[in-house]
């Protein structure tokens, strides 16, 4: 079991206000990811989870159990680092063992936990190395290894693959998501990277300066953002923010429509503009027009369209999935549920 | 064949700095050794010329010799026993964050800029002196007796004092090491459920193995030629309980003006020091190259 409930819980460091309050629910076996930009408190908040940092205020309860004031050790959670946070001077066996090693297990039922952990991770062969002679992706493995044998109720994760290349993240994200569906044991996960939360999650928390803006399944925040900053950090590319004339037709302060909800013509479209960049990813391109009387505007159209630098070329949103937003930022209605 | 020019004109390029780094090697250690095999007595320049083993057979048949070395290799030990032991406790305690930081380790690394014999002259005067030192005036306090460390204990007082002034020195290698350790592991070890012994044990030690065999290593190169601090508290005495080998060719050379028994003195204390350093990097010198 794995239920992780935050009440009220806020953080200060000396004066600075890092986490205001927040209250939020983690159910048994859900993947959360918290994500926001650099200083957001995302990690903060996974720390005061673990038990690393003290909380100001609130209280956390796991199952229902208050352990606010427990050591790391007693909250029953496991956490892989971003740098793995391996001891270096121990082999790779006796770094996952080392938690065991720790709980007083006997050695027997701790060379079989290894080796059970060994095979699901892929690193049987590598038992007997040292962290410093693995790759990035296998110290991570590692790192996960020693999560694993613990059997904590809930993992966390903090920032695990930042480390890593983008051919090798994209491997480990695989590796992770299914480790989910094999252990079925809650993770909370961090990260900045949007596309991990979209990928992995089961519920994505949006952070900004210590504040939820919102709390969501990977699709309810890409077709429902609450608010602009959630609108323009989910999703990629970013969602086209446009103000003024156009928007005040629509009833809003803010009008946002998403790249690939542009339709793209050479001959006529409600909006025209000239393409400044035009990146070909090969299935996709993604354009940057200058949009005459709106400004730049990002589009994803087809792979084939081809257009380059100059070129004149006609857009029309669609409007069933345009987002509108308020003065203070807010969603108005919900343009993108219809969709 | 690049590569080739390359290495020779490294080579080359270094050759100067080797060799004098060679000359200024050999030429003190061939010049010592061939006094050695000499009969060369400052007081008695008639009687020179090749004596063989002379020398040797008269620096090893001294009385004090076998005592020498073995209070040499006690210096040495117990010195390192103090400075490891002590330096990992100051270290640890110095890692804590605490107010006036700053000043407090300018204060521990202090001792070691005071120059040897004045460190000495400090303790023999104003700490260990039976009449009047800091000491003694604690044991009056407490009715007992006063000591008078240098005639009971000379040896342990010298390496008292020798500890005292090397302390400085271990603490600062360990604590940097001791900085140097992810904050990271740290916290993972916490999670894991590790205790502050169990860190201390299987992660913090570890961690400050190759600071402390840099430790060892170092002060074991000073401190078997330690001679100031004996010479300015006990000469050696009483009798030859706080002589070593150092010391015992300062007596031999400069008391009996034997230059060539000083010599085979001299080269024992190389053998000496060099079947010292055999055993060290038997047994910690792995620790370097990690």
């Amino acid at each position: 079991m794995g239920r992780i409930t935050l009440k009220n819980v806020s953080k200060t460091f000396g004066e600075a206000k890092v986490i205001p309050s927040i209250d939020l629910e983690i159910n048994d076996g859900e993947f959360v990811v918290f994500v926001g930009p650099s200083g957001c408190g995302k990690s903060t908040l996974l720390r005061l989870i673990a038990g690393l940092e003290d909380v100001s205020g609130g209280q956390i309860l796991i199952d229902g159990k208050d352990y606010t004031n427990n050591a790391p050790a007693e909250r029953g959670l496991a956490m892989v680092f971003q740098s793995y946070a391996l001891y270096p001077h121990m082999t790779v066996r006796n770094n996952i063992a080392f938690p065991l090693k720790m709980a007083k297990m006997d050695k027997a039922a701790i060379d079989k936990k290894v080796t059970d952990a060994a095979r699901v991770l892929n690193l049987t062969d590598y038992l007997e190395r040292r962290p410093s002679q693995l790759s990035g992706g296998q110290r991570q493995r590692v790192a996960i290894g020693r999560a694993i044998v613990r059997e904590p109720s809930a993992f966390l994760f903090d920032e695990p693959l930042s480390n890593l290349d983008a051919a090798l993240r994209g491997t480990m994200r695989l590796e992770i998501t299914d480790l989910h569906h094999q252990l079925k044991t809650t993770m909370v996960y961090v990260t900045h990277d949007q596309i991990e939360a979209m990928t992995m999650a089961d519920k994505i928390v949006v952070l900004n300066r210590g504040n939820i803006e919102q709390v969501g399944s990977p699709l309810e925040l890409y077709r429902s953002p609450r608010n602009l900053f959630v609108a323009g950090f989910i999703g990629s590319p970013k969602m086209n923010l446009i103000e003024g004339a156009y928007a005040q037709s629509k009833g809003a302060k803010t009008a946002g429509i998403r790249p690939e909800h542009l339709l793209l013509s050479k001959d006529s479209g409600l909006w025209t503009g000239t393409v400044t960049v035009a990146e070909h990813l090969g299935a996709d391109t993604f354009l940057h027009a200058n949009v005459d009387g709106i400004g730049l505007i990002t589009a994803r159209c087809d792979g084939e369209f081809g257009v380059t630098y100059g070129d004149r070329i006609y857009l029309t949103p669609d409007e069933g999935k345009l987002h509108r937003f308020d003065g203070r930022g807010l969603a108005i209605g919900n343009a993108g549920l219809a969709a | 064949m690049a590569t080739q020019n390359t290495k020779t004109l490294a080579r080359l390029m270094m050759a100067p700095s080797v060799l004098l780094l060679l000359v200024w090697m050999i030429v003190p250690l061939a010049m010592t050794l061939w006094f050695s095999f000499q009969n060369y007595n400052l007081l008695d320049p008639s009687s020179d010329g090749f004596t063989g083993f002379f020398n040797y057979e008269y620096f090893y048949t001294d009385p004090a010799f076998f005592q020498s070395v073995w209070n040499t290799l006690v210096l040495v030990g117990g010195v390192l026993l103090i400075t490891v032991i002590g330096g990992i406790a100051i270290a640890l305690l110095l890692d804590q964050p605490i107010f006036g930081q700053g000043i407090v380790r300018i204060l521990v690394i202090s001792p070691f800029f005071v120059m040897p014999p004045v460190a000495a002259l400090i303790w023999k005067n104003m700490i260990m002196h039976p009449g009047y030192g800091v000491l003694a005036d604690i044991s009056k306090f407490f009715g007992l007796q006063p000591v008078d460390w240098f005639a009971s204990y000379p040896l342990f007082s010298i390496v008292v004092i020798v500890a005292w002034q090397w302390l400085p020195f271990a603490t600062l290698i360990l604590l940097t090491a001791l900085q140097s350790l992810d904050g990271e592991q740290k916290e993972a070890a916490e999670m894991d459920g590790a205790n502050f012994i169990n860190r201390f044990i299987y992660l913090t030690l570890p961690h400050m193995s190759r600071a402390i065999t840099v430790v060892i290593l170092i002060q074991t190169i000073f401190l078997l030629g330690v001679y100031a601090e004996i010479l300015v508290t006990t000469n050696g005495g009483p009798g030859y309980a706080s002589t070593n080998l150092a010391y015992l060719i300062y007596r031999v050379a400069l008391l009996n003006y034997d230059a060539g028994g000083a010599a085979a003195g001299g080269i024992i204390a190389v053998i000496l020091a060099n079947i010292v350093a055999i055993f060290l990097m038997r047994a910690v010198g792995k620790n370097l190259d990690r």
